[in-house]
């Protein structure tokens, strides 16, 4: 893992001091609020429903067992015993007091890690592959990339307030875990036909109330050329960016407005320009970023044990089928640890199973842990020798649902339960469609199928991504939720398609029920996955399922 | 020609704590919502949201929330406001189970 250099240290303490003497202002009533907000924003800090909220980066997803320590520290120190991951693969903290924010933001230091730039017109926290570096299919490891543009993002003079946040993902599998086509800027690690590796740069991808799918805008840009090709992207941005209308601000309606080819030839003219700056430091900080993510030193074992456990335990064989991914080391696997308990809040961890999944990676994981920005925590590195006991451990904490893909490892943003955005709740409507599906005890025979929840139609739960999304809304002051189908967040990016009417909270649940159970009836056989039949048969019978009373052949007045 | 008006109360956050709070007829931001003042009349209602507005040190996001009478004070009438005097659905935290 990166360890924080003196530079960084330094830099985060100073910022640490800075907030904590801009609390002291805001309290003794120095600072009014309208001056003090853009500054708690700079540092994460927001007001929700019921309480402020501290957003923790955790860069490109990546900690160790004494970071997850840390937070599990301040869950009990400052909170209510609990976090919540995001979508963003960050953490949240659902219920500070203003006055204990800073010992927060000075214990976070102490494990190098802050709250800068998570929220902002700015370059926010860059997200990647959870199983960077693990993964079978990679082509080599994003994150000295994520960690290099993590550099060169935080604190950028030229990009701290730029006409809207600005989201970057980096994958370097061909397999894209990282929606790398739902950012502004989306980077895939490629190889071109002469066997070089390099990037393809996706631009004006985003979700939220105009969701798009981004547009290529270099094909390949050889690695050494990365950051002065992304500098002259977030410029052109800058410049060019809308700051009269926040709802057509983003890099996406940039994009959409002026063509992907003005904006490409305003980007090579400026990267021209940019690349003579950079002088090759960039390329020094990198060589000096990759020892860090060196491969782990991995261990040989038997693993007669874990073969021996396998087939005679079906709990644990359900576990391992579900939960485990391919790792590109003999011997080794990923394991994600569902955070989707039937009936649990998405994405939440108490201190006490953050202490367990903090032990495990010490004990068994390299120490290392990785947030998905499926709201799941990932030990990438394990051996197969080590399993048994590991899901023995994580039983006893609630930690070892095998629903890993399945319908209920649901995203769901925190919704109207805390965000004071939303429109509607999700986090419940979450939790009754997992139980739901635990009852049916259908979803292993439903397969791979994702779900996904927002509670406004800024989509932090990713809904338009889902191969079922719902998005929560406040119809004449009751809740409803809007259903899309087809979604699909991976390298076949596409945004799904409204169903129909909306339903209400009472009836949403069953909704779901009787489209799934309509996939299993059209399916050709569990090798066809929902969203394989969706495209095979068009929306219509899935429409019809969920609207059963028109199936006469009524049209919906969409 | 004067529409009827929806009766409000004054809603903020706390600046400290952060939670919801209610401007009572007496001038203090209560914790519960039955025990502030329901408004029932526009021009009050915009005198004593420029009086929380004031209030920047003592709350944050001061605004006017629709509300009617009960029986042990104002209620709420949208979802989202009965949420704040509440707390999640998720789990038993906030307001419901910090009521006296
Ligand atoms: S989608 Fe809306 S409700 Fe959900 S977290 Fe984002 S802003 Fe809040």
């Amino acid at each position: 893992m990166y360890k924080y250099n003196d530079f960084d240290e330094a830099f985060v303490r100073e910022r640490v001091a800075q907030f904590s003497g801009q609390v002291a202002r805001r309290i003794d009533g120095s600072l009014s609020e309208d001056e003090f907000r853009p500054l708690r924003l700079m540092n994460g800090l927001y007001l929700q429903l019921h309480a402020y909220m501290l957003r923790v980066a955790v860069p490109y997803g990546t900690l160790n067992s004494r970071q997850m320590r840390q937070f599990a520290h301040i869950a009990d120190t400052y909170d209510k015993g609990y976090g919540h991951f995001t979508t963003r693969q960050n953490i949240q903290f659902n219920w500070p007091k203003l006055r204990d924010v800073p010992a927060i933001l000075s214990d976070l230091a102490d494990v190098e890690m802050h709250a800068i730039q998570t929220s902002g017109n700015t370059i926010r926290n860059v997200t990647s592959d959870h199983f960077a570096g693990a993964a079978a299919d990679e082509i080599e490891d994003p994150r000295p990339y994520a960690e290099l543009i993590r550099q060169w993002s935080t604190d950028h003079p030229e990009f701290q307030f730029l006409p809207r946040k600005f989201k970057v993902a980096i994958t370097g599998a061909p397999n894209d875990r990282a929606v790398v086509k739902a950012h502004d800027i989306g980077l895939r690690i490629v190889r071109n036909d002469a066997g070089q590796v390099g990037f393809e740069v996706i631009v004006g991808g985003g979700l939220g109330r105009t969701p798009m799918v981004g547009k290529v805008i270099r094909d390949f840009l050889p690695k050494e050329d990365l950051l002065p090709y992304l500098e002259a992207i977030v410029s052109v941005y800058n410049l060019l960016g809308r700051r009269d209308n926040k709802y057509k601000a983003r890099i996406k309606i940039t994009v959409h407005e002026n063509g992907i080819e003005t904006v490409r030839d305003l980007v090579e003219a400026e990267f021209i320009q940019r690349r003579e700056l950079f002088n090759g430091a960039d390329q020094a900080l990198l060589a000096e970023i990759e020892p860090a993510f060196a491969q782990p030193d991995y261990i040989t074992a038997d693993s007669q044990g874990f073969d021996d456990f396998y087939k005679a335990d079906p709990v644990f064989r359900s576990w391992v089928d579900t939960n485990l991914t391919e790792h590109r080391q003999p011997g080794y696997a990923i394991v994600t640890i569902s955070l989707k308990a039937h009936g649990a809040t998405p994405g939440d961890a108490t201190s006490e199973q953050m202490r367990v999944m903090a032990d495990l990676a010490q004990e068994f994981g390299h120490d290392e842990l990785r947030v998905s920005h499926e709201q799941n925590i990932v030990l990438p590195h394990v051996h197969k020798a080590h399993l048994p006991a590991i899901h023995a451990r994580l039983a006893a904490v609630g930690l070892a649902t095998a629903n890993v893909g399945l319908v209920s490892d649901i995203i769901a943003c925190p919704g109207m339960d805390y965000c004071a955005l939303a429109t509607a709740r999700s986090i419940p409507i979450a939790q009754q469609i997992a139980e739901r599906f635990d009852e049916l005890k259908l979803e292993h025979e439903v397969g791979p199928l994702k779900l996904k929840i927002s509670g406004c139609i800024n989509a932090c739960g990713h809904h338009h991504v889902g191969h079922i999304g719902i998005l929560g809304l406040d119809r004449a002051g009751v809740e409803n939720y809007q259903i899309t189908l087809g979604g699909d967040a991976t390298e076949n990016a596409a945004i799904g398609e409204r169903a129909g009417p909306g339903f209400s909270a009472d009836a949403i649940v069953p909704a779901i029920e009787r489209l799934v159970l309509a996939y299993l009836e059209l399916r050709e056989g569990p090798q066809e996955t929902f969203i394989d039949a969706y495209r095979r048969l068009g929306a219509e019978p899935f429409k019809a399922a969920l609207y059963p009373d028109e199936a006469g052949g009524r049209k919906h007045a969409a | 020609m004067s529409r009827r008006f929806t009766p409000k109360v004054v809603t903020a956050n706390d600046l400290i704590e952060g939670d919801a709070v209610w401007l009572s007829a007496d001038d203090r931001w209560v914790r519960q919502m039955c025990e502030a003042e329901l408004i029932e009349d526009a021009e009050r209602a915009e005198a004593r949201l420029k009086l929380a507005e004031g209030q920047g040190d003592i709350v944050v996001g001061a605004y006017l929330a629709d509300a009617q009478a009960g029986e042990n004070g104002p209620e709420p009438t949208h979802f989202r406001e009965t949420f704040r005097t509440r707390g999640p659905s998720n789990y038993a935290h906030g307001k419901q189970v910090e009521a006296a």
